[in-house]
């Protein structure tokens, strides 16, 4: 009797003394934390895969009653599929199991077969052999090439070697000096022409601007006129001479080419310069699969999308993406201060603040493409066009500060994560110890001293927390930028080595645009899939990593100030 | 400047019970023969909002001396502190009448600048409230906010206030680390160098050895001991030993009434008034 007394109280007693509780929380730990590490594994999987090198099999593949066809790729997934569905899709199979194994390998050569992907069946696969000869050329068009590689010319006139190796070498040295006159040529496209063009593009709003200047007198008209036409010849000299150069490298570029032959028989020539990288997968070994895998990440990061985004890296998303919410940082945190500095020191508390405050709460909860709406219609439509009426009249009709760009993403993006720069500055001027406040003001000093030199720089941890919240939010923010000032491909950087350097009024990339872009919009959504997943993952570094920079600053203010903990 | 002189003692009978009537106008009792006085309070009255909390206080402080004001809690005494440098004038519902005299002139003027006021009025807080600066810059902080910046001078001024808090020996190898890391006693010895260096008349100390140990205060009283030589001192303090220690004048207050100001010695040997003898003896409070 006592024991089982002893038990209902053990029980009970269980419940009170928190074990439950404890359990609870933990377990709700355990979840989030589990939920958070699979997801960053399921995107590295699936998105990093995508870098290594898979082998190349040849195979014969027959479906029943049809004729046998040979194919050449590399696997990409397989699953079991229920045959009914494969019976009503119309096939004819010889076998009654209620699922199949299917594949889907990546067949490449987009310009001979018009896919880069096909599903088949294993089961139909015969005679499958991984042949060492076989080539895996990536191209700046059509995708892949699968094949084998059967000669060289150079200048029209074949290149005799002796074996296949001695071709192969003679092949990766043509590719590589491709790439270098390739290099030369984006150099003096983008770099050199691409400055005259931006010099040329200013002449011409100088030239309208002269136009629009009715006032001017006719002699400094004429003398004004004078300085732009020879500015002008001076440039079209340049250009003349970098077009010249421009046409040589060409030339050069497109001085070799090869022949390729396809599994299924097929002979083609090609020009070397449509090559971006050549490789013998079935020959690699692991170390070399593992170099391979690392170059191939490092140009993800660093190069410029190719093929409608499906190919090449994503630099410039990655560029635009920071320095988006760079400007943005620097264009909140000043400003949600200010803003909680009157609200919490200077303005009288009562019925309007609170208003305030809670309206400024409430701007947190605003989804957020009513703020692209917003910043569109105000910003663009309204302060944009009147910018451009009063600083750039001579480029119109053409915008200039008038359509969606990097200045209204940042402003907008800025005016969305205001309210939490505010709340978390507020909070942290509220928690600055009275005694330290009359410790200044017994000195002498003013309120705005007080503020300027002991306040703020005590309060700077909370703004740090504001600032990293503002940072979390809006470099995941996708769809007011749609609105302002984000696009799929960007022609250049937003930042480059024309004066005045930053280009606030041009569009950009984003990451989160990106993703969707790539999975959404991409005419080749096979190819596509692996680059969404390492782009999401990509975007979830670089907001960690920011995020990181901005803890690391405040923890280190929090230890200069760390007389809170008192 | 007017002297006004308070006749004491002849009203005075020990154990002379007086009603709470007529405490409002028996108040000061003292006898500042011939000394100069630095603040003089007249008829002063303070309210938070409806309620009152100072009742017609009338005092005059001697300058160079240290006064202490002693009472319950509650009883008003920090808050007349810290109308003498107008700390008041922070909450947003204190509303002042009467006048207090710095030297002769209202310090409650409309034409009076705060913080000019308040260089003249320095005041030491009951918690230590260094901030989270180097010790240097703690007691170079006033002479910042007054524009001065040239390091010869601001090092000078920061070893001659840290000598004159007595402070010096034990910081002068780490006068850039953090004040933080320093005791509770050394962090106020180091407001009290911050505050001297600005070269107040007057040194407000609400309590200031209250949060401190006994090694601590005792520095503190020395410390005071030797201050009053160039300061005006007002002091508050809960401890009735310690006012008896550093003070020359003693004012006791109870529910924001002055009741009894009057050299120290006397106050506490042979008090006039009934209720400032029950609280020096343990009877209430």
């Amino acid at each position: 009797m006592y024991l089982q007394d002893k038990e209902k109280q053990g029980l009970t007693a269980w419940f009170k003394g928190g074990e439950p509780l404890i359990w609870m929380n933990a377990a709700a730990v355990t979840v989030s934390t589990l939920a958070v590490i699979g997801l960053l594994i399921l995107l590295a999987v699936r998105g990093f895969s995508h870098f290594w090198p898979a082998d190349v099999f040849v195979a014969e593949y027959q479906l029943p009653d049809e004729t046998p066809a040979v194919v050449m790729a590399e696997r990409v997934e397989s699953e079991d599929v229920a045959i009914e569905q494969l019976l009503s899709a119309g096939f004819t199979l010889d076998t009654d199991e209620p699922f199949i194994q299917r594949e889907l390998v990546k067949v490449g050569n987009r310009d001979v077969s018009g896919a880069d992907f096909k599903w088949v069946l294993s089961r139909y696969l015969q005679n499958t052999y991984y042949p060492e000869q076989a080539i895996v050329l990536e191209r700046r068009e059509w995708g892949n090439f699968y094949g084998f590689l059967r000669g060289l010319k150079r200048d029209g006139q074949a290149i005799d070697a002796a074996d296949d190796e001695v071709l192969w070498q003679a092949f990766q040295q043509s590719i590589e000096r491709a790439e270098t006159i390739h290099h030369d040529i984006e150099r003096v496209e983008k770099k050199e022409i691409g400055a005259i063009n931006y010099r040329l593009e200013k002449l011409r709003l100088r030239q309208r601007g002269l136009e629009l200047n009715e006032a001017l007198p006719e002699a400094e008209r004429a003398q004004k006129q004078l300085a732009i036409d020879s500015e002008r010849a001076e440039l079209d000299a340049a250009y003349a001479v970098l077009q010249k150069e421009l046409n040589a490298l060409y030339a050069e570029w497109n001085r070799d080419s090869f022949i390729v032959e396809t599994a299924q028989g097929q002979q083609r020539e090609q020009r070397v310069s449509t090559v971006v990288h050549a490789y013998k997968p079935n020959t690699m070994n692991f170390a070399n699969k593992v170099g391979f895998y690392f170059g191939k990440f490092a140009e993800f990061l660093t190069d410029e999308p190719r093929e409608a985004n499906t190919e090449g890296g994503i630099f410039p998303a990655i560029f635009g993406t920071v320095i988006m919410v760079l400007i943005m940082s620097v264009l909140v945190t000043p400003f949600g201060v200010i803003a909680a500095v009157y609200l919490r020191e200077y303005a009288k508390q009562g019925l309007m603040t609170r208003i305030v405050r809670i309206a400024v709460n409430n701007l947190a909860g605003v989804p957020s493409i009513v703020y692209g709406v917003f910043g569109l219609g105000f910003f663009i439509y309204f302060v944009g066009a009147e910018i451009d009426q009063a600083l750039f009249p001579e480029a119109l009709p053409s915008p200039t500060f008038g359509t969606p760009g990097l200045l209204w993403a940042s402003v907008t993006l800025a005016l969305l994560t205001l309210p939490v720069v505010i709340v978390a500055t507020e909070e942290g001027l509220a928690r600055i110890p009275r005694n330290l406040r009359e410790g200044s003001l017994a000195l002498g000093a003013t309120k705005a001293e007080t503020l300027w030199r002991v306040v703020l720089p005590m309060t700077s941890p909370a703004m740090m927390t504001g600032l990293i919240l503002a940072v979390a939010r809006a470099a995941g923010e996708v769809a007011p930028l749609m609105l302002v000032g984000v696009v799929k491909l960007a022609p250049s950087l937003p930042v480059d080595g024309n004066f005045p350097y930053f280009h606030l009024d041009q569009k950009f990339m984003h990451l989160g645009f990106h993703i969707y872009d790539v999975g959404f919009q991409s005419p080749n959504v096979e190819a596509a899939r692996p680059l969404v997943y390492a782009t999401a993952l990509l975007l979830v570094i670089i907001i960690a990593l920011l995020n990181l920079s901005a803890v690391a600053l405040r923890n280190h203010l929090r230890e200069k100030y760390k007389s809170l903990e008192m | 400047m007017t002297v006004k002189f308070m006749d004491t003692n002849k009203t005075a009978t020990a154990g002379h019970a007086i009603d709470m009537e007529s405490l409002g106008r028996v108040r000061n009792e003292v006898s500042i023969a011939d000394e100069d006085i630095t603040l003089n309070v007249d008829g002063l009255d303070l309210y938070y909002g409806d309620k009152q909390a100072l009742f017609d206080v009338n005092m005059e402080i001697p300058r160079q001396k240290v006064t202490a004001f002693i009472g319950p809690s509650g009883c008003g005494k920090s808050t007349l502190l810290r109308c003498f440098n107008r700390m008041n004038d922070l909450v947003d519902t204190c509303r002042v009448e009467g006048a207090i005299r710095l030297d002769g002139s209202d310090i409650y003027d409309r034409s009076v600048d705060v913080a000019t006021l308040r260089r003249r009025v320095g005041m030491v807080f009951q918690k230590p409230n260094p901030f989270p600066k180097s010790i240097y810059e703690n007691v170079a902080y006033g002479l910042r906010i007054q524009g001065v910046n040239k390091k010869r001078v601001l090092d000078e001024v920061v070893e001659r206030s840290l000598r004159g808090a007595a402070l010096w020996d034990e910081v002068k190898d780490r006068l850039h680390d953090n004040a933080l890391g320093m005791s509770g006693g050394q962090q106020q010895r180091l407001v009290i160098a911050r505050t001297i260096a600005v070269e107040p008349e007057v040194l407000l100390l609400d309590e200031p050895a209250s949060a401190l140990d006994p090694i601590s205060t005792l520095k503190i009283e020395e410390l005071i001991n030797e201050l009053k030589d160039k300061y005006t001192i007002v002091i508050v303090t809960h401890n009735m030993q310690q006012a008896a220690r550093v003070s020359d004048y003693t004012a006791f207050m109870y529910m924001g009434k002055l009741i009894e100001f009057d050299n120290t010695d006397t106050l506490f040997t042979n008090p006039t008034n009934k209720q400032t003898e029950d609280y020096i003896t343990g009877r209430y409070g």
